[in-house]
């Protein structure tokens, strides 16, 4: 998988970001795995101490294998003023998992980020690729129903 | 092949919070429907990008009588197609509450003449198909570029850009012509075009609008500014999080690619220029152009020391234009109608228009697009429709994150440069978060600390820890434990991250803390004091911990 | 250009950082985060000045313009320094008492200095981190560190091995390798230039005063030091003498009065190791190759080109460190000859250098059946047993090494500097290989602090071309070079001979040596090996009379069976 990503950019440093992305993204787990940053570093021309620098600064990325579906809250000024926080606490307690944790089966990891970019319809949360907005409490126990309702546990996807 | 003529348009629009609405299924029982009714030759649906209009699901446009139809279902389409589409009669019940606002992204028929609007940088927003470059070149689209690689010396171009006044609209409000000049006059090569994207400000949306809506603009003011400096590379750094304009941009600059308006010798002169995007990952400190130059690199964005300055020493450390969305955004049509055409509009040191994203708790929180120098009072009634909650207002965070606080006494300030700098504000990314009476301002600025301590890039010791400190202090505020000496110990601390911290994310807790403290004092002695929170937000005990903890 | 600072003009000719401007007239503006052989990190924000319409800025990374007015410590620049410090500190586990830096930390030092007599911001929400255990040489505290980064610079661009870097972004900011499998999981080589750059107690060495004071004090053991050729000229700072100054004399009255049964030098394995290494050379000139033939003495070296230059293994000579060796040595020659049951010796070596405690554990290196050195301690931990017992060192009795393996060559004594090793080979091997006497016995061309150094001697008639690097990344580049000279020249390689020290400046600049090993300093400790050199009578290794004994008596001759047994070594291939 890893040459099939790589070939399709020149070796420069400037394309880590892009690779990474791609990586994490035909990943599974949705994280990028430790023989992922051999390869790039050594396909770049880096240290992988470098590229694990690079990883952890960035909240997209993760180096540990996460839920099949990333359900990512914004908690910045505006969603939090329209109620970010109960949103938080919903999620946490349907999903019975905490910030940056994820659910056993595989499914679900919850994250507190900052601004998604649509703050027009605070508070809003991204689950993977999709966006969802002025959210209620009621609302999220929907959407996350719906995925639930995808009962095919994560691990099974991937391998 | 000339044009098909029809009878109808209906504009759908696009936009990140309408597709999570449903558009695209909606589209789809829409061409279907026409289909089925036998209209799809005298009916054209266009995808556009956002009308601006962010809390009303998917929006619907029916052209040429310029009726707005919202939170549309599938389910509505076929009663639209039946009833209004083919008897000509309006479905009252989905169509739009309020009269949209002249400055709004939204048009009625007879608002069709631009000029009549202060609508520049969003003229083609919500108007054009953004996935097709024809719809742009319709509307005099990289006719400013043709006009410049034809008759136009880049000095020429500098001079309309200086006569314009035109300032960065990422937040420093820097003379774009200076920057320009800087890089022109710079003998070092290659030189490099970047566009800022990133735009990570709480709050703010206006880039991802614009990006989405109208993405050959940004492209064209991109080979524009490569012509004037002798660049003959750019790139766009858009967030992450922006799927969508990152695709749509990724197409446009394919499209761009095919015509020839960008490459090798784009309209025939002996200029080149190439452009791509680059994506980021999830860091709001991008957003600082140093910053996002060490992250176009592909490294961690840690803030450089400025001296020197970009446009010395930038991507690469070879001379470097940074300049934000809305910034390029304005450059075509200064091309177009002159540098004082643009300085008609505006205020004495601010021209043209700016974009706010206007949200919290409005009836309209959405976008738009004013002169500069709009009161504060316009921009929360007139254009946002007041307070949604029926509550007074109480304050106003302006400029994103890293903005200013402000209460009903600035209600009318004109917004501009100068006249926000009065108030020891900033008109920074144009984000304008209104909150009623329900809000506490120590939750809010908990929450705004608690981002910057979360988003600090950790190299400098000042904002790193000056900002866990500052969030401490207000943890303890808000669980009844401050005392009155901690406001003004956090002035201090505030102010010693200003001078200390490398960059602006740093410095720029002064800005936060000092107008909040200015403006809302009390609110602060009362928590401090009376152990009391009016708002009914704060704990006033030990269990915000939680909150306290998270990034 | 003209500048104001603190009152005084100054005349500058180039824009040069305010820190430096301000020292030539006289201030020495407080820094914690700039170290002066790195590149200005700028992170800490004490080293600020207010400069007239500007206000306050970092010293470090602000250059001088014409016409800049400069206070160095107005009443602003004082607070925001202070803050600067308060801050960290409250983010600083505050243990100064136990802390391994106590009394040599940088922030401590500052925090005196600024006068802050309490902890004004509260102790940060904490979550202890795990001390990092894992490395053979070193502890890492993260809960200590600053992220000043310098540990960072100095491995990533000095030495190139790119084994640490920051991790995380903003109070999850961090420094640690790559997946956080810790140090010795990772391509860390223990040179320990981290640790001498650390200005707090963030990194240090594994302690092994223990395991010798319980040796020492074993009545069942005999326990045998041996003192690397750097430790003599880096112990005069630490007790108020000349900086670099010699002190071998006064070190082995010290070893003895601690308690030491035979008091032994490296210097004499160094001769010794010129006897193989210089015979290993001849033998390859004979045969034609394969060359280069790089010196392996430096064990950091040895792990780096085990893991980033792995196909080179047979380039690397194959002899031990003079540290092995004289390991080696101690307990087959040194037993047999007084009659000692190898079991009852322990070998204890003194050494600038963290890596040594790696080299000494390397499985391999007990051939004699015994563990060639069984501990190793640092110069800071050596000047530590000498300042527990309460040694007045400064005005200690000279006295000299036990004979057998305590005499050396002015060759020996030039090993700890950048250099040394490939003059000490040159004047043997071109001694032993022409049969003639050198004409003049400095190599000059070797000698110095220039990352790479290179020159060609003339070996009657044949044109012998060495190469020197000290510092991996000049390491790096000097290898780097070869391949691309080999690759285009058919395998032909550019260099017969190359000497690489991990450590910039060589052992004198070692990772275990006393803090505050600038550059300047190195300079000053490789000049006074270099006086130690020209002092001694002796100063071939061939002529070493307790090496001839040893060969005599014992190994046969060099390169003979036993001697490869007992001082040669062989590598492996490493990947992370």
């Amino acid at each position: 998988m890893y040459e099939r990503i790589l070939r399709k950019y020149e070796p420069t440093a400037d394309n880590l970001l892009f690779i990474l992305h791609e990586i994490q993204d035909n990943e599974p787990k949705q994280y990028i795995p430790e023989q992922g940053i051999r390869e790039v570093s050594d396909y770049l021309d880096l240290s992988p101490s470098q590229v694990y620098s690079v990883i952890t600064f960035y909240s997209l990325y993760s180096v540990s294998p996460r839920g099949k579906y990333i359900v990512r809250v914004c908690d910045s000024p505006p969603c939090h003023l329209m109620g970010s926080v109960s949103i938080i606490d919903e999620l946490s307690e349907i999903l019975g998992i905490k910030e940056g944790e994820t659910t056993e089966n595989g499914m679900f990891s919850l994250e507190v980020v900052s601004c998604l970019g649509v703050c027009g319809v605070a508070p809003a949360m991204m689950i993977n690729k999709e966006l969802f907005g002025n959210l209620t409490p009621e609302k999220v126990r929907n959407i996350i129903d719906k995925y639930r309702q995808d009962k095919q546990p994560a691990s099974q996807v991937a391998e | 092949m000339p044009n098909k003529i029809y009878n109808k348009h209906v504009l759908i629009s696009i936009d990140s919070s309408t597709l999570l609405a449903g558009a695209r299924q909606v589209e789809k029982k829409l061409v279907e429907t026409l289909k089925k009714e036998k209209l799809s030759e005298s009916i054209k649906v266009i995808e556009t990008g956002s009308l601006g209009l962010s809390d009303q699901g998917v929006v619907l446009v029916v052209y040429p009588e310029g009726v707005h139809y919202v939170h549309v279902t599938e389910k509505d389409v076929e009663e639209i197609v039946r009833k209004h589409l083919k008897e000509g009669e309006i479905v009252d019940r989905l169509l739009l509450e309020r009269e949209p606002e002249v400055s709004t992204v939204s048009y009625t028929e007879d608002e069709f003449e631009l000029e009549k609007q202060a609508r520049i940088v969003l003229k083609n927003c919500g108007i054009i198909n953004p996935e097709d470059i024809d719809e742009y070149i319709a509307l005099e689209g990289y006719s400013a570029l043709g006009r410049v690689l034809a008759d136009m010396k880049p000095q020429d171009v500098i001079g309309e850009m200086k006569k314009s006044e035109l300032r960065g609209r990422g937040g420093a409000g820097f003379p774009l012509w200076f920057k320009w000049n800087a890089v022109k006059n710079e003998p070092e090569t290659p030189k490099y075009i970047v566009c800022n994207a990133d735009e990570g400000e709480p709050g703010t949306f206006k880039d991802r609008l614009i990006l989405e809506g109208d993405p050959h603009r940004i492209i064209e003011a991109m080979i524009i500014a490569g012509y004037v400096t002798g660049s003959h590379h750019g790139y766009i750094y858009i967030r992450g999080e922006y799927e969508l304009s990152i695709n749509r941009m990724e197409r446009a600059i394919s499209q761009a690619y095919k015509y020839n308006l960008l490459g090798e010798n784009i309209f025939e002169s002996d200029f080149s220029f190439d452009l791509q995007v680059k994506k980021g990952a999830g860091s709001y400190v991008c957003g600082e152009e140093t910053a996002l130059l060490e992250s176009l690199e592909g490294k961690r964005a840690t803030p450089r020391h400025k001296p020197p300055f970009p446009t010395e020493k930038g991507l690469w450390w070879k001379p470097t234009i940074i300049n934000n969305v809305e910034t390029l955004a304005n450059v075509p049509d200064i091309i177009l109608n002159g540098g004082n055409w643009f300085r008609g509009y505006g205020t004495e040191q601010s021209a043209g228009t700016k974009v706010y994203t206007i949200l919290g708790h409005l009836t309209y929180p959405g976008l738009i697009e004013v002169e500069m120098g709009t009161t504060l009072r316009d921009i929360i009634y007139k254009y946002g429709g007041g307070i949604s909650t029926g509550r007074q207002f109480k304050a106003a965070l302006i400029g994103g994150a890293a903005g200013a606080f402000l209460d009903e006494t600035a209600l009318d300030i004109r917004l501009s440069y100068e006249d926000l700098g009065e108030y020891d504000a900033v008109l920074g990314s144009g984000a304008i978060l209104v909150m009623d009476e329900s809000a506490c301002m120590i939750d809010i600025l908990g929450s705004t600390m608690r981002f910057f301590q979360h988003e600090s890039c950790g190299q400098c010791s000042p904002c790193r820890v000056g900002y866990q400190q500052l969030t401490l202090y207000v943890d303890k505020i808000a669980q009844g434990k401050g005392e009155m000496k901690d406001l003004d110990d956090m002035l201090e601390l505030a102010s010693f991250m200003n001078g200390s911290a490398i960059c602006a994310l740093g410095q720029s807790a002064y800005l936060s803390v000092s107008s909040i403290l200015r403006y809302f004092r009390k609110e602060f002695e009362e928590h401090i004091t009376d152990k009391k929170c009016k708002a009914g937000i704060c704990s006033m005990s030990e269990n915000t911990e939680k909150i306290a903890m998270r990034g | 250009m003209k500048v104001t600072i603190d009152n005084q003009t100054l005349e500058l000719d180039k824009p040069i950082p305010i820190l430096e401007a301000a020292k030539k007239v006289g201030i020495k503006i407080p820094t914690l985060c700039y170290y002066e052989d790195l590149p200005p990190i700028g992170s800490c924000g004490v080293c600020v000045v207010e400069i007239e319409g500007l206000g306050v800025k970092r010293a470090c990374v602000t250059p001088v313009y014409d016409g800049m007015k400069i206070d160095t410590h107005s009443q602003e620049v004082i607070k925001h320094r202070k803050m600067a410090v308060e801050l960290l500190l409250s983010d600083h586990p505050i243990d100064c008492l136990t802390c391994e830096r106590s009394g040599r930390c940088d922030l401590q030092g500052l925090a005196d200095n600024l006068g802050i007599n309490d902890l004004r911001y509260p102790r940060l929400k904490y979550k202890e981190k795990p001390i990092d255990e894992t490395s053979p040489s070193l502890y890492r505290d993260p809960n200590k560190c600053i992220r000043c980064k310098r540990c960072v610079q100095m491995c990533d661009n000095i030495q190139s091995v790119e084994a640490i870097n920051v991790m995380g972004r903003g109070y999850e900011t961090t420094v640690t390798v790559a997946y956080d499998h810790g140090m010795g999981n990772s391509p860390c080589v223990n040179c320990g230039q981290c640790i001498s750059v650390c200005p707090v107690g963030a990194i240090y060495e594994k302690r092994d005063i223990d395991h010798v004071w319980e040796a020492i004090n074993n009545p069942d053991k005999f326990v045998v030091v041996q003192e690397a050729p750097a430790i003599r000229v880096s112990l005069a700072e630490e007790f108020g003498l000349v900086p670099g100054d010699d002190v071998t004399g006064k070190m082995y009255t010290a070893l003895r009065m601690l308690g030491f049964d035979a008091i032994f030098d490296t210097n004499f394995a160094a001769d010794l190791t010129i006897m193989e290494e210089g015979t290993e050379f001849l033998k390859r000139v004979k045969e034609g190759g394969p060359f280069p033939l790089i010196t392996s003495c430096s064990p950091g070296w040895i792990k780096f080109m085990e893991t980033f230059y792995p196909d080179m293994k047979n380039n690397v000579s194959s002899c031990k460190s003079p540290q092995q060796m004289f390991g080696a040595m101690v307990k087959t020659f040194f037993a047999r000859k007084n009659n000692i049951d190898p079991r009852r010796i322990i070998s204890v070596s003194i050494m600038p250098c963290t890596a040594k405690k790696f080299e000494a554990a390397r499985p391999e290196m007990d051939a004699s059946g015994y563990r060639d050195v069984d501990y190793v301690i640092t110069t800071r931990e050596f000047i530590r047993m000498i300042n527990e017992v309460g040694i007045d060192f400064a005005n200690l009795a000279e006295t000299s090494a036990d004979t057998l393996m305590g005499t050396y060559t002015g060759a020996a004594a030039i090993f700890g500097a950048t250099g040394g090793v490939m003059e000490a080979a040159l004047r043997t091997a071109y001694e032993v290989h022409t049969g003639k006497t050198l004409p003049k016995l400095d190599f000059e061309e070797v000698r110095g602090m220039d990352g790479v150094r290179e020159t060609t001697v003339d070996v009657n008639g044949l044109p012998v071309h060495v190469a020197v690097a000290h510092g991996l990344e000049n390491a790096r580049t000097l290898l780097e070079k070869v391949k691309e000279y080999k690759e285009k020249n058919d395998g032909q390689s550019p260099y017969h001979f190359i000497e690489v020290m991990t450590c910039p400046g060589g052992c004198v600049g070692g990772g275990g040596q006393p803090y505050g090993s600038t550059m300047k300093r190195r300079e000053e400790r490789a000049r006074s090996l270099y006086t130690i050199d020209g002092k001694l009578k002796l100063r071939k290794s061939h002529e070493n009379p307790a090496i001839k004994k040893s060969y005599e008596e014992f190994l046969g001759e060099p390169n003979s069976k036993l001697a490869h047994k007992l001082l040669h070594t062989h590598y492996v291939r490493r990947k992370y």
